[in-house]
C-alpha cells in the first residue's frame, strides 16, 4: 500500500471535520455488470454529495440501482466509471486492500440478510472488526460489550445468530458495524426482514446514532414509514438520481 | 498479523468441529492407509528373504530319481554311494563343499514324550553348507563321524517336542533302536517354502548307518548336498554334476537321469522375484490409497471452502483485507493437515507394530514413508484448502457474500 493512502486513512483524519463538509462526493459514477450484448448498466451517471452528520434515505423501485450505489458507496464493488471521492480520497483509485482498509477504519456496513458468522457468539461477532484492527483482547471486550449494550442486547453477549431474533440479529451486525466508530454507516433495507415494532427499534437506534455520535447515515429503504425518519430523501430510477429533496 | 490469523484460525477451527474432523479424518486415513501398508508390506519382504537366506543361496542337493518330490519315482532307483560324493568332490573345481547324508524316518523317545522325526546322517561340513548355527553344547566331529559316536544335534522344534523347558544338552534319547547323546542345539531357522527347518536330528553318518539302520545297504547315501564356490554359474555346475553322475552310474545316451538336482539359487529367485512382485503390488496400492486420501481431503477442502465464502465475503466487508483472510485459512489448513498428519502416522505405527506382532513379520520403521506420506497430506491439505480461499478472497466482498 502506497504510504500516501496509508496516512490518508489514518483514523484521526477519518473520524475528523467539520460537519458541514463534503463527505462523499460522486461524480457521474456508472456501474455496469456483464459485457458485450449481455451487459446492464446498473448505474447510469450518478451526481450526489452527501455531507458529515447527514441521515439520508436512498429510495427508488426494485432495480433502480440503490442497493449497487450502496454497494459502490460502502465499498464493496467497484465502479465502473465516474468519481467518488470520500473525504477527499478517490476511492475508484484504490486497489482491493486499500478499499479493505477504507472499510476497517472509516465504514459500517448493515445488511438485510445481517450477514452475522454463524455458530459465533454475538461478542466475538462484534469484536470481529477490532480483531483485524489488532487491538488486544481485553479492549476489544470492552468495546464489543459497550456496543452491544448501545444497542440493547446487554445480555445477549454469549448468545449465537441462530438462538437471537431477527431483530436481535440486526441489533448484533449494527453494533459490529460502530464497535470501530466509523464516519459513514451504510444500510442496505435493514428492516427488510422484520416486523414493524421490531423495524420501529431498529430505526431508533439508527436515528441515535447519527444524532448522538454524528455519524454519517445512508440507508436505502422502500418502506415510506422508515423514510420518514430522515431528513433527506434521494429518489433513485433507472440508475439515475431521480429526486433529491430535503424537509426542514 | 500471523498470531492474529491463527488466533482466528484456532478459533473458527473450534467453532465447526465437525468439519475440522472430517478434514483432518481425511488426511488421517490417506496417512495411516498408506504408512501401514508399506510397513507391513517391508516387513513381510524382510520376512521372506531372511528366509531365503537361511536355506543357504549357493546349494545344490542330489536325490536319487526322475524328479524333485516325486517320491513314488525313486522306487528301485540306486541310491547314491559315499563314493559319489567323494568323486564329485575331487572332480569339480567349482563345488566348495561336499557333503553325504543319509536320512531315515523313526520315532524318537524321550522319556515320556514320543515322536516321529526324521534323522539326517551327515558330516560335520554340512552344517556349512546349509548355514546351520549352533545355539547351545558342541556339534560333532569328523572324530565323531571316524568313530561313530552315538551323539546328535537337534533343532528347536525337537526341542520343544521332547524336552519342552528341560536343558537337552547331555541328555540321552532313545532313536529306534539305540540310545544317542544330545550334545547340541541348532539356533532356530524358522519356517521355509518346504516345511519346519527346526524339525530335524542330525547325527554322524556313520553311527546312522552302523547303528540304526539294519546292514543291507548300510553304506547307501539317499543325498548329497553341494555348496558351489562363490559366483559360480549353477547351470553349469549342474552339468558338470549331472556328467559325472551319468557316467558313474552307467547310463546310456538313450536313457534318461535317474537323479534330480534341487538348486537352491533358483528357488531363491524365484521367490525373490516374487518378493518383488509383491512390494511392486503393494507400493501400486499404497499408491491408490494415497490418492484416494488425497481426493478425501480436496473433497473436504473445496467444500468447506464453497461454504466458506459467504463468510470471507463477511470478513472483507468488515474491513479485513484478502491477504490476512488467505493467512487464515492458510493457518487453518496447515494446523488441520498437521493435526492428521501426526495423528495419522503414530494409529498407523501402533497398528503396525500390533499387526507385525500377529502375522509375525518384522516392525519395520521406514522414515521415508512416513515423511512422503505426511508431506503429500500436508500439501494437499494446503493446497486444496488455500487454492479456493485466494479465488474466493479476489471476489469483491458483495460477491463473495452473495454466496449463502
Amino acid at each position: 500500500m502506497p504510504a500516501a493512502i496509508q496516512t490518508e486513512l489514518t483514523p484521526e483524519k477519518l473520524a475528523g471535520g467539520v460537519q458541514d463538509s463534503p463527505l462523499i462526493e460522486l461524480n457521474g459514477l456508472t456501474k455496469t455488470y456483464g459485457l458485450g450484448d449481455a451487459a446492464f448498466q446498473a448505474l447510469k451517471g450518478i451526481d450526489l454529495t452527501i455531507r458529515k452528520g447527514e441521515f439520508v434515505v436512498i429510495m427508488g423501485p426494485s432495480g433502480s440501482g440503490k442497493s449497487t450505489l450502496m454497494n459502490v458507496l460502502g465499498c464493496l464493488d467497484t465502479p465502473t466509471s465516474g468519481h467518488y471521492l470520500y473525504e477527499g480520497i478517490a476511492v475508484e483509485t484504490l486497489d482491493a486492500d486499500q478499499r479493505s482498509l477504507l472499510r476497517r477504519y472509516a465504514l459500517g456496513f448493515i445488511f438485510q440478510g445481517f450477514n452475522l458468522l454463524a455458530r459465533t457468539s454475538a461478542l466475538e461477532n462484534v469484536e470481529l472488526p477490532l480483531l483485524y484492527r489488532g487491538m488486544s483482547r481485553k479492549e476489544r471486550h470492552e468495546k464489543a460489550t459497550a456496543a452491544l449494550t448501545a444497542v440493547g442486547l446487554p445480555t445477549k453477549l454469549d448468545s449465537t445468530p441462530g438462538e437471537l431474533s431477527g431483530g436481535q440479529q440486526q441489533r448484533v451486525a449494527i453494533a459490529r458495524a460502530i464497535v470501530t466508530e466509523p464516519s459513514t454507516l451504510f444500510a442496505d433495507e435493514p428492516t427488510g426482514n422484520l416486523d414493524s415494532v421490531t423495524t420501529r427499534d431498529i430505526i431508533e437506534i439508527l436515528t441515535r446514532l447519527n444524532v448522538d455520535r454524528g455519524i454519517t447515515v445512508l440507508m436505502v429503504t422502500h418502506d415510506e414509514n422508515v423514510a420518514a425518519c430522515a431528513k433527506r430523501r434521494v429518489v433513485i430510477k433507472d440508475g439515475l438520481v431521480e429526486s433529491d429533496s430535503t424537509s426542514p | 498479523m500471523i498470531w492474529n490469523a491463527f488466533a482466528i484460525a484456532v478459533r473458527e477451527i473450534g467453532r465447526n468441529l465437525t468439519r475440522a474432523f472430517l478434514t483432518v479424518l481425511g488426511i488421517f486415513i490417506g496417512v495411516a492407509s498408506i504408512i501401514t501398508m508399506v510397513t507391513l508390506g517391508e516387513g513381510a519382504t524382510l520376512a521372506v528373504k531372511a528366509q531365503i537366506s537361511s536355506l543357504g543361496s549357493n546349494l545344490l542337493t542330489l536325490r536319487p530319481g526322475a524328479g524333485f518330490g516325486q517320491r513314488g519315482s525313486s522306487a528301485g532307483v540306486p541310491s547314491f554311494t559315499e563314493r559319489d560324493a567323494e568323486t564329485l568332490g575331487e572332480q569339480i573345481a567349482s563345488i566348495a563343499a561336499i557333503a553325504p547324508v543319509r536320512t531315515a524316518s523313526l520315532s524318537t523317545i524321550y522319556l515320556g514324550n514320543a515322536r516321529a522325526s526324521t534323522i539326517t546322517g551327515t558330516t560335520p561340513i554340512y552344517f556349512q553348507i546349509n548355514k546351520w548355527s549352533l545355539a547351545e553344547g558342541r556339534l560333532f566331529t569328523d572324530l565323531d563321524v571316524r568313530s561313530g559316536s552315538a551323539v546328535c544335534v537337534i533343532g528347536n522344534t525337537v526341542r520343544v517336542e521332547l524336552f519342552g523347558t528341560e536343558n537337552p544338552i547331555g541328555a540321552s534319547i532313545r532313536i529306534g533302536r539305540a540310545s544317542c547323546e544330545v550334545i547340541g542345539l541348532l539356533a532356530t531357522k524358522g519356517q521355509a517354502g518346504m516345511g519346519d527347518q527346526d524339525d530335524t536330528i542330525i547325527m554322524p553318518l556313520s553311527s546312522l548307518q552302523r547303528r540304526l539302520i539294519g546292514k543291507t545297504s548300510s553304506h547307501d547315501i539317499n543325498q548329497i548336498s553341494i555348496s558351489a564356490v562363490e559366483g559360480t554359474n549353477s547351470l553349469e555346475l549342474i552339468a558338470e554334476i549331472t556328467q559325472i553322475m551319468r557316467q558313474r552310474r552307467n547310463l546310456q545316451s538313450n536313457q534318461d537321469n535317474d537323479f534330480n538336482i534341487f538348486d537352491t539359487r533358483q528357488i531363491a529367485e524365484t521367490l525373490g522375484s516374487t518378493t518383488q512382485l509383491m512390494t511392486m503390488l503393494l507400493a501400486a496400492v499404497a499408491g491408490v490409497s494415497l490418492l484416494v486420501g488425497g481426493i478425501g481431503i480436496m473433497n473436504i477442502m473445496l467444500v468447506s471452502v464453497t461454504e466458506r465464502t459467504h463468510e470471507i465475503g463477511i470478513r472483507l466487508a468488515i474491513g479485513a483485507t484478502a491477504s490476512e483472510v488467505l493467512l487464515q485459512f492458510l493457518v487453518e489448513a496447515v494446523t488441520l493437515s498437521c493435526i492428521g498428519g501426526i495423528v495419522g502416522i503414530l494409529i498407523a505405527l501402533g497398528l503396525c507394530y500390533g499387526l507385525a506382532q500377529v502375522i509375525k513379520v518384522p516392525f519395520n520403521f521406514n522414515t521415508q514413508i512416513n515423511v512422503i506420506a505426511f508431506a503429500f497430506s500436508a500439501i494437499v491439505g494446503v493446497l486444496f484448502g488455500y487454492t479456493p480461499a485466494r479465488r474466493a478472497a479476489k471476489l469483491n466482498p458483495i460477491d463473495a457474500l452473495r454466496h449463502e
